[in-house]
């Protein structure tokens, strides 16, 4: 760790554009910050790296002004000052993307852009201002769509787009790549690398280590509301990076090698035809897949190509026009409600942890009970069996190593990569014939991204059909067995995944199997 | 004659629509900002006494209507420190509020009972000011959501006061204003029950009024435009209904069929859901203008 030597040299020979020094963030029950000290220099890639929990959140939190600190003090440009509120942060000419999305839902793309401007004046012609910017940084945008109607990447366009537009000073990423292609990550890192260019600092919080190493000057890394190491990122391994971050070395997820999975398919979906219910939706059009027993298979995409559309159609919560069009098990259940289909054995993640796999305000027991009840047998005379359904709970809890007081602490309690180990803990804990699951690691760090792997490669060797919906190809590579792309509502031949390049998915998540360019690739 | 049938149906639609306008275009800005106040009913009838008894004794009706207005003003802002700044449950605290209102109204206005005011004075085709008030304050209410900024803001709060709240934008505040505007606008509706409607008091007057107020919002799915067709049919059926009454029964093919009065009454209440029923039920629709945060407390963290 020369870091720390290396850090007094640089801040010595130039004013640095924020220092924090000592600053102390108390909860109930926890120390979120215990004096950390950061700086960050004008026109630097910094990276700000740690586990959930670690205190980074709460750390960017304190800079932007939506929370206010115990203790220590904040100088910017050189000057002692106290961020009153997120406005008087954007005046400084401080911008953040946010991790949890500050954006609303039922306003459409342009109307969220004008609420981040405080400044009238910004607000003049703003939907071309929007057009130029999408266009110059590659961040397709489409002003009068409602934002519920977008998926998670499409929504980040519109944080990062409200930023720029305020040409910061200090530009803050948290977890900004996690649900984007490798194209458009490399566009974004384009981005951010001309900003920095420019003269913006950027302060990037990441999970992903190899971005971090491609991108970033400068790491200072976290654990446990603590300051632990400085670094040069470019100079370690990922490995080590990692190890500094979790503290113990860390454990890849491995994949038992596994023959011909065997016996027919578990999940079958046949020539399906969708219409979606969003208003700016994707229709479904003919997709099939056939998923056997023992196996994985990915399904890659851009966001907003169909992906929450199929999610909805397999778990039953839209219903297929023909009973036989999905095949759970050798049953016909295309026209089975959710319930119907756990009770032959399926089992659902979501994409939105909060409000759709969990309700927020229930304890983790009672949301335990809400998806296992059928196939756990929860209840007994149509009365939740309270010590069953905590029992459950705290097993999922302890097996998946869920950080939390206990089966009775609130979901919204928890942070997202623990509230997403225990959603996936919950289903896989069901033995379930076939699961699916939809961004299983979306904003969730490197430790219980590998937790989360392992269950699902697991559960696959004991005999489960395994679907995994997700934007991140790196996840979809490093899980499955065969991969198959959707764009603009149709999904493409699996292929295993030995024989699959990233150039070919990348072709086919631009649409480019028998049909037009895909939209994001056309406005590139 | 025909002409005559025909101005007086329109001008009886009109007066018996204004209250529920006035009264809904408050209530809709107050749930645009997340805040659900379901004591629309309590206000009004706070509102009506309040500006009658003004009326009476300082025999300016402008006076009434200002008293009225803020007498609204004074029962919303219980209501908002109540819910926003001591995060009390709102649907709560809004039944409570009602009822407070109901039985405040009624020991004031005990001694009201029978008094007669003169008619606020017409200025417009036989129409008094209100009326065209409620009408101008619409159409502004619908402009300021849809076009200004700060009508955007109230908005965002409404959808994610986490988010409005993350931004920068002050959540309690402008919730206090909505609100004490939505009180204004049923002190409004009350006067006009009592001072151009009636013109007198009795208890309980505004007859539910209040209520129909409030699902006049949401089956208009939070958009102006349909509050103004919903209450121009509740006035419409009202007219109506008080025409069969007023004939004792309707001639059906020679043969007269008597209706008992009672669900004649309640018809322009049933027919007004029903119909808001049907036009609201676009899903998407629902979920394009219901405030997301609607009734849910805001508390900020830190």
């Amino acid at each position: 760790m020369t870091g720390q030597a290396e850090t007094t040299k640089a801040t010595g020979t130039t004013v640095p554009l924020l220092s924090l020094t000592g600053i102390v963030k108390q909860f109930p029950g926890c120390l979120a910050n215990d004096r950390v000290d950061l700086t960050v220099l004008p026109g630097e890639i910094h990276a700000l790296l740690g586990e959930n929990g670690a205190g980074k959140s709460t750390l960017v939190k304190i800079i932007y002004g939506v929370l206010k600190p115990d203790a220590g003090e904040i100088r910017w440009q050189g000057e002692p000052i106290v961020v009153q509120n997120p406005n008087h942060a954007r005046r400084l000419g401080i911008g953040m993307v946010f991790q949890h999305f500050s954006l609303f839902e039922t306003l459409t793309v342009a109307e969220n852009i004008a609420l981040g401007l405080t400044d009238a004046a910004d607000r003049k012609g703003l939907r071309t201002r929007i057009a130029e910017i999408s266009r110059s940084y590659g961040l397709h945008l489409d002003p009068d769509k409602a934002v519920h109607d977008l998926s998670v990447g499409e929504r980040q366009r519109i944080e990062i787009v409200r930023c720029l537009l305020q040409k910061p000073k200090l530009l803050i990423m948290d977890e900004p790549t996690s649900v984007l292609t490798p194209q458009e990550v490399e566009r974004l890192f384009e981005t951010l690398r001309r900003l920095a260019k420019e003269g913006c600092a950027i302060l990037y919080i990441s999970h992903k280590l190899e971005e971090i190493r491609a991108l970033c000057e400068r790491a200072t890394i976290m654990r446990l509301g603590k300051v632990v190491a400085h670094c040069d990122p470019r100079q370690e391994t990922a490995k080590r990076l990692a190890e500094m971050m979790i503290g113990t070395a860390l454990k890849a997820a491995s994949h038992q090698a596994r023959g011909e999975a065997n016996g027919g398919p578990r999940l079958e979906v046949k020539t399906l035809n969708l219409k979606s219910e969003q208003q700016f939706g994707t229709d479904l059009k003919n997709v099939s897949l056939a998923v056997k027993g023992g196996e994985i298979l990915g399904i890659g995409g851009i966001a907003g190509n169909g992906q929450a559309e199929l999610m909805a159609a397999l778990s039953g919560e839209m219903l297929a026009a023909s009973p036989n069009a999905i095949v759970i098990d050798g049953t016909h259940a295309g026209k089975l409600g959710p319930r119907e289909r756990r009770a032959l054995g399926g089992c659902f993640v979501p994409e939105e942890r909060n409000g759709h796999g969990a309700v927020s305000g229930m304890s983790l027991s009672e949301n335990a009970f809400l998806s296992g009840h059928i196939r756990r047998a929860l209840a007994r005379n149509g009365l939740i069996d309270s010590g069953k359904t905590a029992g459950f709970a705290d097993d999922v809890i302890k097996s998946f190593d869920v950080r939390t007081t206990g089966p009775s602490a609130e979901a919204r309690s928890l942070s997202g990569g623990n509230l997403q180990k225990f959603l996936v803990g919950r289903e896989v804990k069901q033995s379930p014939s076939v699961l699916v699951v939809s961004q299983p690691t979306w904003g969730v760090d490197a430790g219980a991204a590998a937790a989360i792997h392992q269950a699902l490669m697991d559960l696959a060797d004991s005999g489960t059909a395994v679907v995994v919906i997700s934007q991140d190809l790196d996840e979809i590579f490093a899980l499955a067995d065969r991969i198959a792309v959707i764009a603009e509502g149709k999904l493409s031949q699996a292929i295993p995944i030995g024989e699959a390049s990233v150039e070919q998915i990348g072709l086919l998540m631009g649409g480019m199997h028998g049909t037009s360019g895909g939209r994001d690739v056309a406005s590139a | 004659m025909d002409q005559v049938i025909i101005v007086s149906f329109v001008l009886s639609v009109m007066t018996a629509s204004t209250p529920l306008l006035l009264a809904a275009t408050g209530e809709l800005v107050t749930e645009k900002s997340g805040v659900l106040n379901l004591g629309v009913e309590g206000m009004m009838l706070v509102g009506a006494i309040v500006g009658f008894a003004t009326t009476v004794h300082t025999g300016s009706s402008l006076l009434g209507v200002l008293a009225a207005l803020l007498a609204g003003m004074a029962m919303s802002l219980i209501f908002a420190i109540l819910t926003l700044t001591f995060l009390a449950n709102q649907v709560a605290t809004g039944l409570a509020l009602t009822i407070f209102g109901t039985g405040l109204s009624a020991l004031v206005g005990a001694s009201y009972v029978g008094t007669a005011v003169e008619a606020l004075p017409r200025v417009l085709f036989g129409q008094d000011a209100l009326v065209y008030l409620a009408l101008v304050t619409l159409f502004v209410v619908a402009w300021f959501l849809r076009r200004s900024h700060r009508g955007l803001v109230l908005r965002a709060i409404g959808d994610s006061h986490d988010a409005a709240h993350a931004i920068g934008y002050p959540v309690i505040l402008i919730r206090y204003l909505a609100t004490l505007f939505g009180g204004a606008m049923c002190g409004l509706a009350g006067a006009y029950m009592s001072l151009a409607y009636a013109t007198s008091w009795a208890e309980n007057m505004t007859a539910g009024r209040g209520w129909i107020a409030v699902a006049l919002v949401v089956f208009a799915t939070w958009r102006p435009i349909w509050l103004l067709v919903g209450a121009y049919l509740f006035g419409g059926i009202m007219y109506g209904s008080l025409a069969i009454q007023a004939a004792g029964a309707i001639n059906l093919f020679g043969y007269p069929l008597v209706v008992p009065s009672q669900l004649v009454s309640a018809l322009p209440y049933l027919a007004t859901i029903v119909v808001l029923v049907v036009i609201s039920r676009d899903r998407a629709r629902i979920r394009l203008n219901a405030p997301a945060c609607l009734g849910r407390p805001f508390h900020a963290a830190g």
